[in-house]
C-alpha cells in the first residue's frame, strides 16, 4: 500500500543566488558592519585602519546593527546595499 | 432482522427498505442466517452513520420520498415498531403483515453505534469536514520505510516522529476551530508564514493529541513576536529555548504535569506540546541546527522544554493573572532562556528570609556570577519552599526584594580582574575614571525586580527549587509574551 504523508516544511524552494563576481581588486566603498556584539567596533577599528593603510584608495563606511540579537533592519540593509560596493561584518565578542 | 424483512416483503412495492449493516462480514452472515431479500448495504466506512448521527444500533429512521427524515425509532421497542408498521401501511396502502408481536420482549435498548467509538467519530468528523488539506502530500515507495524517510529528509529533531499521515493531521485539526488555512504566524529566520494546516502536521509529528494545538498554535503566536524575538533565541551561541509555561484551567484539561518530575519528562503534553513548537522552528522557520540554530553547546532542553504551573499549591496568585489574565482563562506563556533548568538547594531555612536570602545567592551563577544587571528569569519554587516562604507569609514582592537585596555588590567586586576575566565593564557603566565612592555603589544581580519571574511547580518532597537563566533580555534581546488559549470546546 503506497503511504502518503503531509509535508510538514513551508515548501518554498529556496533561490539559489551566485557569489557576486571576484574582480581581484577592492575599489570604491566599502562598507563595514558592526554587528554591536560586545568589542566589535575595536574589531572594526583595527580592520578599517588596515584596510585604509593597504587600500588608500577606497572609501569607508561604517554601519552599526541596534541589536546583535535581530536581523538588520530592512533600511539598515537598504543603506547598505546603495552606498557600498563591498561589505565586511564583523562578528567579534 | 426478520421483523425488517418482513416490512420490506409486506411494503416493498411502494416503500423502499433498505437495511443498513456497520460491518460488512457481519452483514453477510445477516442475510444468510434470516435468507434475506431486504437490500443490505455496506456501511463500514461509518459514513452514513456519522451522516445521520447514529448513536445507537438498531436504529430505524423513516423518510419521505425527498429523503426528509420523519420520524426515527432508536433500539428496539415492541410498541414504537408496531406503530411503525402501521405507519407504513397508512403511508403504503398496504395492510401490516400479520406479526406475533407477544413473541417480542417489550424493548430491547441496543448497542452503541461504531460511529461514536473513541477514536473513530473523531476521524469521521474530521473526514467530514471536508478534504479541506492544501499542503503538498509526499507519496512514499512501497519499500520505502517511513520513519527512515523522515530522518533522511532531516525532518526530526533526532528522535522519531509520528508520520503525518492526511487521517492523523485531519484528527489533530478537530482540536480547533479556525480553519486551516489560517496564517499562525511568520516564523523566523525564514519568515515563512505557518498555516493551522502545517503546525497540525508538526504536532502530529511531536506526537501531540488534537486538544494539545490550541495550546501550540498559541505559543507559536506568542513566540513569533517581535517582543519575544524567536529569531535571536534560536540563532545565538548561548543555549536558549522558548520556554513554556502553561497556566488556567487547561492544564487540568491536558492532564500537565506540574508536580513531580515537572520540568523533566514522562508526560506527553508537557514533552509534546515544546516539541512541537520546535518542530515549526525547524521545518517551517528553518531554524536547524548547525545552521540558523547555532548554539556553542546546546541543551537537551532545546528538544522541549514546557510545562504548567501548580497553581492550586502556590501560595501567590497565578502567573497568567499577575499578567492580567483572568484566572479562568488558558494562557500560555513563552520565555527566551536558558535551555535547561539548574536546582537550588536549601534544605535547613525554616524562615521566608533565611530561604529566599539562599536562594538569591543560588541564583548569582546565572550567566556569571560576575555580570549583574541582568534581565528576565524564571524561578521556579518548590511546594516545600514555597510553604517555608507562605509560613511568613511573604508576597512575591517581598520575594524579589529580598532577592535584589543578597544579590546587591559594590562595583568593584565586579569588575574583570586577573582572576576573572568576566565581569561587568566599567565602559557599560558609563565611567571611565571611577571614584571609590563610585566602585562602592552596589549593584542588584537582576536589572529590575520584575525581572525574577516566579511560579511554583514541582513535587511534594524536596526542599529544592530551579531557575531557568536568562538570555540577552528586554527590546535588545528577548521579552517574555503572554498568549490567551482558544480552546475548541
Amino acid at each position: 500500500m503506497k503511504q502518503v504523508i503531509i509535508d510538514p516544511t513551508d515548501e518554498r524552494v529556496p533561490i539559489r543566488r551566485m557569489l557576486a563576481a571576484r574582480s581581484g581588486t577592492v575599489v570604491g566603498r566599502v562598507a563595514l558592519l558592526d554587528i554591536a556584539k560586545p568589542r566589535g567596533d575595536i574589531l572594526i577599528d583595527r580592520l578599517a585602519k588596515h584596510l585604509q593603510d593597504r587600500l588608500p584608495g577606497v572609501e569607508i563606511k561604517r554601519f552599526r546593527k541596534p541589536t546583535f540579537t535581530k536581523p538588520a533592519p530592512d533600511e539598515l540593509r537598504r543603506r547598505i546595499a546603495e552606498e557600498s560596493d563591498f561589505v565586511i561584518e564583523a562578528l567579534a565578542d | 432482522m426478520p421483523l425488517i424483512e418482513a416490512a420490506h416483503k409486506s411494503f416493498g412495492e411502494s416503500v423502499a427498505v433498505w437495511a443498513i449493516g456497520q460491518d460488512a462480514e457481519g452483514n453477510a452472515k445477516l442475510v444468510e442466517r434470516h435468507g434475506l431479500t431486504v437490500p443490505m448495504l455496506d456501511d463500514s466506512a461509518l459514513k452514513v452513520s456519522f451522516a445521520y448521527g447514529l448513536d445507537t444500533v438498531p436504529t430505524i429512521i423513516l423518510a419521505d420520498s425527498r429523503g426528509a427524515e420523519i420520524r426515527r425509532f432508536v433500539g428496539f421497542g415492541r410498541d414504537d415498531w408496531r406503530e411503525m408498521f402501521a405507519e407504513l401501511a397508512r403511508l403504503s396502502g398496504v395492510e401490516s403483515p400479520s406479526i406475533d408481536w407477544r413473541s417480542y420482549p417489550e424493548s430491547r435498548p441496543g448497542c452503541g453505534s461504531k460511529s461514536v467509538e473513541p477514536g473513530i467519530a473523531e476521524r469521521l468528523e474530521a473526514e467530514a469536514r471536508g478534504d479541506k488539506l492544501t499542503a503538498r502530500r509526499i507519496e512514499l515507495g512501497d519499500s520505502e520505510d517511513v520513519f527512515e524517510f523522515m530522518f533522511e529528509r532531516g525532518l526530526t529533531d533526532g528522535l522519531p516522529v509520528v508520520p503525518p499521515t492526511p487521517e492523523r493531521v485531519m484528527w489533530m485539526l478537530t482540536g480547533t476551530r479556525r480553519d486551516p488555512r489560517d496564517v499562525v504566524a511568520t516564523v523566523p529566520p525564514n519568515l515563512a508564514p505557518v498555516t493551522v494546516e502545517k503546525v497540525a502536521v508538526n504536532a502530529v509529528m511531536a506526537g501531540c493529541k488534537p486538544e494539545y494545538l490550541p495550546v501550540v498554535i498559541a505559543a507559536l503566536e506568542a513566540v513569533c513576536t517581535d517582543e519575544f524575538n524567536i529569531h535571536g533565541v534560536m540563532a545565538t551561541t548561548w543555549g536558549a529555548t522558548p520556554v513554556i509555561v502553561v497556566s488556567g484551567p487547561i492544564r487540568n484539561r491536558l492532564a500537565m504535569n506540574m508536580g513531580m518530575m515537572a520540568l523533566g519528562y514522562g508526560t506527553r503534553s508537557n514533552a509534546t506540546i515544546g516539541r512541537a513548537v520546535k518542530l515549526v522552528m525547524r521545518n517551517v522557520g528553518g531554524a536547524r541546527p548547525g545552521e540558523i540554530e547555532r548554539s556553542t553547546l546546546g541543551s537537551i532542553g532545546k528538544f522541549t522544554t514546557c510545562f504548567a504551573e501548580w497553581e492550586e499549591r502556590s501560595p501567590w496568585e497565578p502567573l497568567h493573572v499577575e499578567r492580567g489574565f483572568k484566572k479562568e482563562e488558558s494562557v500560555v506563556t513563552v520565555f527566551g532562556l536558558e535551555a535547561g533548568s539548574r536546582q537550588i538547594a536549601d534544605q535547613t531555612s525554616r524562615t521566608a528570609r533565611a530561604l529566599v536570602g539562599s536562594l538569591g545567592l543560588g541564583l548569582e551563577a546565572c550567566w556569571h556570577p560576575k555580570q549583574h544587571g541582568s534581565g528576565e528569569i524564571l524561578l521556579v519554587i518548590s511546594p516545600e519552599h514555597a510553604d517555608t516562604i507562605a509560613r511568613d507569609k511573604w508576597s512575591k514582592a517581598q520575594v524579589r526584594a529580598r532577592i535584589q537585596e543578597v544579590t546587591s555588590r559594590p562595583i568593584s567586586e565586579l569588575l574583570p580582574d586577573d582572576d576573572s576575566g568576566e565581569g561587568i565593564s566599567l565602559k557599560a557603566l558609563g565611567m571611565t575614571n571611577p571614584t571609590k565612592e563610585q566602585l562602592a555603589q552596589k549593584i542588584p544581580k537582576f536589572r529590575r525586580p520584575e525581572n525574577i519571574n516566579i511560579i511554583v511547580a514541582g513535587g511534594d518532597a524536596g526542599k529544592f527549587s530551579a531557575v531557568f537563566a536568562g538570555w540577552v533580555s528586554g527590546p535588545m534581546g528577548s521579552s517574555s509574551v503572554s498568549r490567551r488559549i482558544e480552546e475548541a470546546i
